[in-house]
Parts: C-alpha cells; structure tokens; sequence
C-alpha cells in the first residue's frame, strides 16, 4: 500500500490533546504511523486544518424507513441529480439521497465512518443491503429493542440475564451494532392506536413501563459489555412540556455502571436532544428548555447526548417512533407512511417543512444549537441533524458555521420572521460562545469513537489508529467571513480513508473499500431463551426462524467487534 | 348472428397460475386462459351452449376464446377472461397517463364463432404480431 | 434415498411463503416432492424439472423460427443491442433476484435505458397514490397477531396468493387472536362472487369501476354524514353497518388488487382506500396494503428506490434518473414507438401487456431472459434461457409487506445454464468495452 505524509498542516486532535500545532500525519498500510519512508506521497496541508476523519453516531440512512421516503417523494430528487463518472454511479436526493450520494456526500465532508440509527430487526437484510451499496463510509446499524415483546417480558420479570442473552442472539442474527431504544413501549402501544408519554405509562398488555424497559436495557448492556451504551430516543419526542420526561429518564442512568473493555465510560446515549427539550404547554408557548437540560447532561458524567440540529429546510421525517408521526401528519397533514413491525418495532415516514417563517421552527433551530453551545463537556456531546429528521446531513458545514461564529447566528435570528418572540422563547441571542476547531473535533471525532467504543480505530490520528484524516481547506489563524466557514467544511481538499485517497479537492476520486462493523456478544449457552424464541417464531412470527439470521454475503468487509460475556 | 354486448374484467385463477407455472406454450396454458366466463343469462341472450367457441370484440381488437359459465358469479352483465395473452388482444391499451393499461371494464361484443379455432398464446401472439390476424 | 431441504422459500407470489419443503434425490439434481406449497408453487418447482425446457439461448431467424446458440454469442447481441440503442427499454425485475436487479441497474445506467418493472401494469398506480397521501401499513405478523377487520377489495387471495389467508390473514392463530377466524370480520369488496368472497362475513358485490364511489361513501359513512341511498349497487344501510363495524375493531386491514388499481380512476382509487384507512386510525388502528404479484416485485421497487430514488419507471436515458409515470412507463414508451431496443427479464410482457404493445416489442430489437418459452419469448430477437431464481439459485426477495426473505437454492441448474445474475454481468463486462465513460 502506499504511503502518504500530510505536511504541515494545523492538527487538531483530541485523541493525543493537539490543539491546532503545526504537524504532519504519516499514513502506511491503511494505518496512522509515526514515520514514513521518503517514498511516501506528500500532501501539502500548509495552510490547512487537518482532523481525523469524522463519525456519525446517529443518522438514518439506509433501511426500510428511509427507502419509503425515497420511494414515496419523487419531488425529493428535484434539481439534486449528478450524473455518473469514472469513479461513481449517478446520484441523486436532498433529504433522502440514493446510497451512493449518502456514501459520497458524507466523504466529501470529511466523515468517514456512519452509523443508521433504527434497524428493525425484521428487515435487517434490507438494511445492509443498503449499506452494501453505500461506498467509501465504514457502516454500522443499531437494532431496536425499546418495543420488542422477547425484551419487555424478560424485563418485567426482572430477567437481565435472558434479557441479555436476546440481545446478543439478535445481534447475531441481524448484524447490529448496539441497543436502540425509540419510544421505548410507546411504538408497541401504537399497534393499537395509543402511546406511552411519560417513562410511567404502563405498556398495553405488557404491563411495564418505560423507566423499566429504558434500565432494564442498560442493565443488559452492561452485563454484556458491548461497545457502545444503550442509545435512546426518549418518550414524548417534539411534544411542547417534554423537557421533564427527558430528564426523567436520564435520571434512569444514575444507578447504573459502566462496564465494557472498550474505554467507554457512559452508560446512556440521548439522542437528537433538541426535540427532547421543550417547555410550554402548547404551541403558543412553546420555549426552550436547553438549559435545564444542559445543567443535568453538563452535571451528569456517564450520559452522552447528539443536538439533532435543525437546518431550516424541507427534509422528510423518519422514526421508528409511530404514534409520534402520526402525531405530525394530524399536525401538517402532510402524506403519512407506517410499518408497524411484529413482535419488534415500528415505524413512521412525514415530509414536513422547517420554515424560518414558523416561530415553532426558528425556536427549535435555536434550541439545538443552544444545546451544543452549553455544552461543557465537548467529548460528550456530539453534532448532528437526526438526519433527515431535523434536516439532511448534509447540512453539518452550515451548522457548524452557526457554532463557530456569533455573526453567523445573529444574520440568521435578524432575518426570522418572528426573531422578537423566538428571541423571548429561548437563550440564543444572549449566547457569544463560538465553538474552537479542537472542540469541533471533539464533538465530531474523538467523542462519538470512544461513546461507540471505538476509539481504538476512528477519530484520532495517533498511531495505530486508521488512516482516516481530513485536510479542511481552512486556515485557522485567518479570520473568516461565516460563508467562507461552511464552504471549506462543505467540500474537503483531501481525504483520506483507511489509507486510500477517497477525495481530492471536494471530488469523489475513489469507491475506497468500506467496512461493515457489527458487535458479536458471545454469551453462555442459554436453553430457555433459544426456546422462547423458537417458539415465537413457531407461533408469533410471519417468517421461520431459519430465515431469519442475515447471513455473511449481505455485508461488505464484515468486522465484528467481539464481546465475551460468559461467565 | 346475434351479438351481446358485456363489460370485461380480467384477472388471475388458480388455474391460470399453476398453467403459466407449467408452460405457456402448453395447451393446459390455453385450456386455462383462452376462455371467458360469462353468467349462465347471458350465455342464454347470446343463444350458446357452454363451451361454445366464441368471438369477442373490443375497439381495441378481436379473438377466439371459448365461452364457458361463469366460476364465481352470478354477473350478469360482466364477463371474465383470464390474465393472459387472449384477454390482452381485446383489452383497452390506454393509460391515460397513468402508465396502467385500462385492463378492466373494457366495452366487448360477443358473438358465437363456431367453426372457428381457439389459438394457443405462441400462435395467437406471434401471428397478432406479424398482422396475420 | 432422498433428502428433505427446508424452509425454502418460494418464488411465485408477493406472498413469498417460506416453509416449504423439497424433497431432492439423493445427487441433489432433481426434485421429486414439494409439500406446504399451494398448486402454483408445487408447479413452479415441478416444471423447472421439465424434460423438454430450453436449455441454451436461442435465435430468431428470418422465417420466423429459432436457432441454438451459445452463451457467448448471446452476451454478444445483448451487448451490442444495448450499446447500439438510443433509449433501450429494460423491463421485467420482478421474477429475479435483488442482486440480478442490481447488475441490471449498472447495464441501465451505462448505456442510458429506461428501467421498468412489472408494477407498470400491476400496482403502479398503487405506487403512484403512495406519492400522493401516504401509506400506513404494517407486516403481515401484525395482521396474523392483531388484526380482527379483514377487508379484500379488488382482490382473490383465493386464486392469486392462494395461502395468504392461511398464513397471514384469515384463519390464523396469533397472539391477541387465539380463536383464528373466529376473532376476525371479513369484507369482500368485487364484482364477482369470488371464491374469497364466499369465506367472508360481508360481500359487496360492487358495480364494475365505481370503487371510488363506493370508497367515498364509505369516508362519509365514517363520519355518520349523510349517503344517497346506493352507491355503486349497494344501500347506504349496508355501508352505515359496515363503517360501524370497521370502527368497533381493534386492528383492521384493507388488502386490495388489480380491481382497483387496473380501473378507471386507477390511482385516485387508491388515494381514496388510503385515505379512508387514514380516517379510520381516528376511531381505531388502521392498516393498508397492496397485494403484490410477482414474488420479487417489491424488491425491484426497493432496489431502484436506494438505487435511484424512484420505485418503478425510471428513466436514465438522459445520464440521470426521471421519473414520470404515463412518459416513461412501458406502455406508454412501447406504444409511442419511444423505445429503439427492449431487454426483458424475469417478466411475460407478451402474455400480459395490451397486444399493440406486444407488437412494437416484435418489431424492434429485442432479448427477452426467461427460464420458460412464452409469448415474449417466442416474438423476441433472442431467447436466452436462464436457471429458475428460487430453485435453481438463490438470491434475496422482497415480500409484498416489503420484508426481505434470502431465497435459497434447492438443486443445480441443468448443466451449463448461467443465472441471470452471470447473464447480466457478462453483459455488464462486455458493455465496459463497448461504451465509454466520458
């Protein structure tokens, strides 16, 4: 393989505390090293900032969910189609985009590594399927378990262990990489038209409440030691008051202790926080709620949380939290898709609008942002959009201009339509804060890693690591104009992936050679649960247990991360 | 010669399936689709026996299928050829801009025919092709 | 001594029932039982068996008749067909594997074809309605577990998906509907007294094409407003009873057809039976879903959908996707004369698309890919002979509630016979010679 040295660019990595030191980065066999031979490639990042590549914790990007909204908004591909070239396939999609502009637009902006957020278990296949055909970005998907009838019934019996023991077996089975947990019991309540909106509201039938399912599953988690903590969409999502309900359950993760190989010391991911933040009771009073958040997040050390930024676009919503998008389209009665799962989960699919004509809308804009900029610990709180839920991600350049400049959100509050009621609903106008590029790379690098357990291998450039690094055509002791900062994160000079070139002045130069990353949880051997489950899919199931397991040819570069969690 | 005019539908029968399963070009394939079903009056207001060769005409175009009694009626009015190459000869090809050929409820006359020949679906579409019939 | 494979998967109907059982002699190469299918999947997997099919590519000769050839040479006219073509017609997708469909796209894409599956003459208008209102829907084990309102409208289950009462809908045990069918309510909405109607509680025998008329009453009936006193040959006290028994259920279900979707008023009649399930999730939970044919139709959709971002019709003639149903739908395209060469695989537009259309496809260039003699392939330029996907080699599916089930492989194919997923990517290897990429 070649080698490559990235000269004198401005560093910044959290992983070896460089805050922006004028270094180089030398790249051999995939891998970061500390030396090249005079052989090596040279890339000139005079000038430049240079980070590792970034990571995705949390976004929506291949599946069933996603290829409904594909699927049912042919006006989503309007004006947004590439042609093919030598190296890529035609490409097309703004809020949805087809596999291959998912693999190339995030290479363009530097990241290297996504995870899909919401695998249903029973269309597993259909994920990696997807993610077979989105190149260059290493992949992983996390299965839900908040609403599946194996987990509820062994957690309202207190049974961790055989909780524990489903886990690892579906994890297996489907390829996933991590707990997912959306609406935990309220999706199952929504197969009969109701919901769960407090972590109190007992679960139809199942009779067990949400604050039950939500320890429970971090309990299991730590049992098994997996890489990554329980990752939760919690109750009451996009509901004005439901700030209360999102500290309640963060509250869940007080009692409990991390336990994993992995250097991962958080025990609970909340995810796409700024819909999770409201206060008010009702429309017309709607406010942020960031800072009483904020505080317990900033407080509480073993939580990690994503912004889910919105970006003031038409994007198409997407959960597997249904009564919640039904919710949406009664709201903007705009086309309603729904899939509920059997046995497992469900889901909803709603275009919607983030209009800076809406107050709602410029308020919650401000609220994820606040979010991000009270954060006190940047290797805990990461950046994204819930793509596309919040706004595509390719919107990150954009919101990381509104972070790193002051300006950049006054032009953008002046121009609201309400600014002066947004303004009295929330905190952002009194917020100077600007975000640095090391604390960028924190919430963008080194912080999702290690919250994933993979800091071993994505978001430093120490040696040893993988040769994932970025040059930003930015100089970070020149002033910028805000544009000027979207534009240089919007399209990467150079990037580098898993030592292979992938693009080179913000074109796509190479397919690379992704990974599939997926956690193999070995446990004891666990007769009762391999008979529930032959026995549901005898009895409960559409299809035969047999066709169940997604087998190996359905991932491209299998990588397992292995878990031992026999005792 | 008496003609009677009826509204066609088309679809599938379990008959059609496992013929098509066994091989179009098979006269299990034509013993199962090159039919129409039609409800016993109307058979009597054509003045047919059942199983009686008949010709059936659409603006679109014409064929011989064998008239048999109707499987799942009574209805009156409504006739019935199984999905398949004698339906599609005198189906309605306007989409409408729907791209969906107009299938069902296509205007049809039906006529007795006899002495005339039911084809099989290789023959009927390669000479409907060559525009020999 | 023979030896049993189970849960196969079986490759007929949108159905895509997966316990089968095939009994194979012992070399493995032949099939000599098939049990827990219906009629038309046993007969699917009997006649791969057939003494007299097909075994090597064919081509039309002058005088009409048809002539061996080989695999190579058959990659050759193929090749050149599509590098030749202007605006290539590529239509079929439906009885093959998602990864034949994917090399297919690759081909498409290279040389600018219209890429079109079997929905354009089946639930197209379906994925039409889809774009305009929604779908709630949900997988069939939610029906099996849940559901005590059945509603078949436009649609024989009976003789099309004939074990999707058993295994899903009508007659199952599931978990919140232990008594089977006696848990249940069923409505038959057809012109015919189909032999699915005869199972039903409730059979609306429809005036022929007034679904929208008799979807709407329904909508109104919903809302208790007022109703003439019939609507599509049936009384408004026959509606007013059925609106109040769909709203007493606690998980109901429309399953519809080629009786709404091939008839006048097409996808509006869609747009109205999602809406009235739509209405229904007010009063109680509501579901809805088409009843695809082909056994991999949905997964064409699904497919071209990540591929492309459309679920039928898509045309890249132009070096990037459009889509616009009734332009580049294959009707439309055939009838127009739009198409200058037509590839088909893994469908029988000569069995099943409108005669005129049939012709144009005589008259151009044209290969059709198919395991059996049918019409189209008995009017194509070349017959290319290809193993049964679902027999003779795996390959993953899409079920009509859009679950992925991998179909497996339950003998070899007769010696020497590609699959349609070697045809296409010899075709896609020949083609990188043949067309440049500026």
């Amino acid at each position: 393989m070649t080698e490559y040295l990235i000269k004198n660019g401005f560093v910044f990595d959290p992983v070896q505390g460089i805050k922006g030191d004028k270094a180089d980065v030398a790249v051999k066999d995939g891998r970061i090293v500390t030396g090249v031979s005079s052989g090596a490639k040279v890339i000139d990042a005079a000038g430049k900032t240079v980070m590792a590549g970034a990571v995705e914790i949390h976004a929506h990007i291949a599946g069933p969910k996603v290829n409904e909204g594909r699927n049912y908004r042919p006006e989503d591909k309007l004006f947004t189609y590439t042609p093919k070239s030598r190296q890529s396939r035609m490409a097309g999609g703004f809020s949805i985009p087809t596999t291959f502009k998912t693999g190339y637009e995030y290479a363009r902006m530097g990241y290297t590594t996504a995870m899909e957020a919401a695998m249903p278990p029973l269309y597993a296949r259909h994920v990696h399927e997807e993610m077979r055909d989105t190149p260059i970005i290493d992949e992983g998907a996390y299965p839900v378990f908040g609403n599946n009838w194996f987990v509820m019934e062994y957690l309202k019996n207190g049974e961790i262990e055989n909780a524990a023991a489903y886990i690892a077996w579906l994890l297996r089975a489907s390829k996933g990489y991590a707990i997912k947990v959306v609406n935990p019991g309220g999706t199952e309540a929504w197969s009969w038209g109701l919901n769960c909106l407090t972590v109190n509201d007992p679960v139809p039938y199942f009779d067990i409440t949400p604050a039950e399912i939500m320890t429970g599953l971090m309990q299991a988690n730590e049992f098994l030691g997996l890489p990554h903590s329980m990752h939760v969409h919690q109750n009451s999502l996009g509901n004005p008051g439901n700030y209360t309900v999102t500290l309640d359950s963060l509250k869940l993760a007080e009692k409990i202790k991390p336990n994993n190989k992995f250097g991962r010391d958080t025990v609970l991911h909340s995810t796409h926080l700024q819909f999770h933040s409201y206060g008010g009771d009702n429309w017309g009073n709607f406010e942020s709620k960031s800072k009483e958040v904020m505080d317990y997040v900033n407080r509480q050390k073993n939580i990690t949380i994503d912004t889910g930024c919105v970006t003031l676009d038409e994007t198409t919503t997407m959960t597997a939290d249904g009564p919640f998008e039904h919710h949406l389209t009664e709201l903007n009665h705009l086309k309603w898709a729904n899939i509920d799962v059997e046995l497992e989960t469900g889901s909803g699919v709603v275009p919607y609008v983030y209009s800076p004509d809406i107050k709602v809308c410029e308020i919650q804009w401000a609220i994820g942002l606040e979010i991000a900029l009270l954060t006190k610990d940047h290797m805990r709180t990461f950046i994204t959009t819930d793509h596309p839920n919040a706004g595509p991600f390719i919107r990150y350049p954009r919101i990381i201009k509104w972070l790193m400049s002051a300006e950049a959100r006054k032009e953008r509050i002046d121009s609201f339509k309400h600014s002066a009621k947004m303004i009295d609903a929330t905190l952002i106008a009194g917020m100077d804060r600007e975000i640095s590029l090391y604390e960028l790379a924190q919430m963008t690098r080194a912080g999702p890693a290690k919250a994933l357990g993979l800091a071993n291998l994505y978001g430093g450039l120490a040696p040893g690591m993988d040769g994932d690094v970025v040059v930003y055509n930015f100089n970070p002791e020149k002033d910028h104009k805000p544009d000027e900062i979207e534009k240089a994160f919007s399209a990467a000079a150079f990037v580098l992936k898993r030592g292979t070139p992938v693009v080179v002045d913000g074109e796509i130069v190479s397919n690379g050679n992704k990974r599939t990353l997926w956690v193999d949880a070995k446990t004891d051997e666990n007769p009762q649960v391999m008979r529930d489950i032959r026995d549901k899919f005898l009895r409960y199931y559409s299809i035969n247990m047999n066709n169940y397991e997604v087998a190996g040819h359905f991932l491209t570069n299998p990588m397992a991360i292995e878990v031992d969690a026999t005792r | 010669m008496t003609k009677i005019a009826l509204n066609l539908i088309s679809g599938r029968t379990i008959q059609q399936g496992v013929a098509m399963e066994g091989g179009k070009e098979k006269d299990a394939y034509t013993k199962a689709c090159g039919i129409i079903e039609m409800d016993i009056s109307d058979l009597k207001k054509l003045g047919a026996y059942r199983n009686t060769n008949v010709r059936v005409t659409s603006k679109h175009g014409s064929v011989v299928v064998k008239a048999i009694e109707a499987t799942q009626g009574p209805h009156p009015g409504l006739a019935w050829i199984p999905l398949g190459p004698w339906a599609n000869s005198v189906t309605d090809p306007n989409t409408y801009s729907t791209g969906m050929p107009t299938f069902k409820g296509v205007p049809i006359e039906v006529e007795i025919a006899i002495n005339e020949k039911v084809l099989s679906s290789v023959e009927l579409v390669q000479k409907k092709c060559r525009g020999e019939i | 001594m023979t030896k049993t494979v189970t849960d196969v998967i079986c490759p007929f109907c949108g159905t895509l029932c997966d316990d089968l059982e095939v009994v194979v002699s012992d070399d493995g190469k032949t099939i000599v039982d098939v049990y827990n299918a219906c009629a038309i999947g046993a007969e699917k997997f009997m006649h791969s068996q057939a003494r007299d099919r097909v075994k090597r590519p064919r081509m039309q000769q002058p005088d009409g008749t048809y002539k061996e050839v080989s695999y190579d040479e058959a990659v050759e006219y193929t090749a050149q067909m599509l590098a030749n073509a202007k605006k290539p017609l590529m239509y079929g997708w439906s009885s093959t594997s998602c990864e034949a469909q994917s090399v297919g796209h690759e081909i498409a894409e290279k040389v600018g074809a219209i890429v079109d599956n079997t929905a354009t003459v089946c639930h197209g208008t379906t994925l039409i309605a889809v774009q305009d209102v929604g779908i709630p829907s949900c997988t069939l084990g939610e029906i099996k577990n849940r559901a005590d309102r059945i509603i078949f409208w436009g649609c024989n289950p009976a003789h099309a998906h004939p074990r999707h009462q058993s295994r899903y809908s009508i007659f199952p045990r599931g978990f919140f509907t232990n008594k089977g069918h006696k848990n249940r309510k069923v409505v038959v909405v057809d012109p015919r007294r189909t032999d699915t109607a005869k199972m039903a509680d409730y059979h609306f025998q429809i005036e022929q094409g007034r679904d929208y008329e008799l979807l709407s009453a329904f909508r109104v009936a919903v809302r208790g407003e007022w109703l003439p006193d019939t609507v599509a040959g049936i009384s408004k006290e026959r509606i007013y009873e059925a609106a109040e028994m769909l709203k007493s259920g606690r998980f109901g279900i429309i399953f519809f057809g080629m009786g709404v979707t091939q008839s006048l008023s097409k996808n509006h009649n869609i747009d109205e039976a999602i809406m009235l399930t739509k209405d229904l999730n007010d009063y109680t939970k509501f579901s809805i879903m088409a009843m695809r044919g082909h056994y991999n139709v949905t997964g064409s959709g699904q497919v071209m959908g990540w591929q492309f971002g459309f679920p039928y019709a898509t045309d890249l003639s132009r070096g990037f996707a459009r889509y616009n149903p009734g332009e580049t739908t294959s009707n439309d395209l055939l009838v127009r004369g739009e198409v200058d060469a037509v590839f088909v695989l893994g469908s029988d537009p000569g069995a099943h698309f409108p005669i005129s259309s049939v012709k144009k496809i005589s008259q151009l260039p044209s290969v059709c890919v198919d395991p059996h003699i049918t019409p189209t392939s008995e009017v194509s330029k070349l017959h290319v002979p290809v193993a049964f996907v679902g027999v003779e080699v795996g390959g993953n599916c899409y079920r009509m509630d859009n679950v992925p089930i991998d179909a497996r492989k339950v003998v070899d194919p007769p010696e020497g016979m590609l699959t349609d997923e070697e045809f296409l990517t010899r075709v896609n290897k020949r083609l990188e010679q043949l067309v440049a990429v500026t």
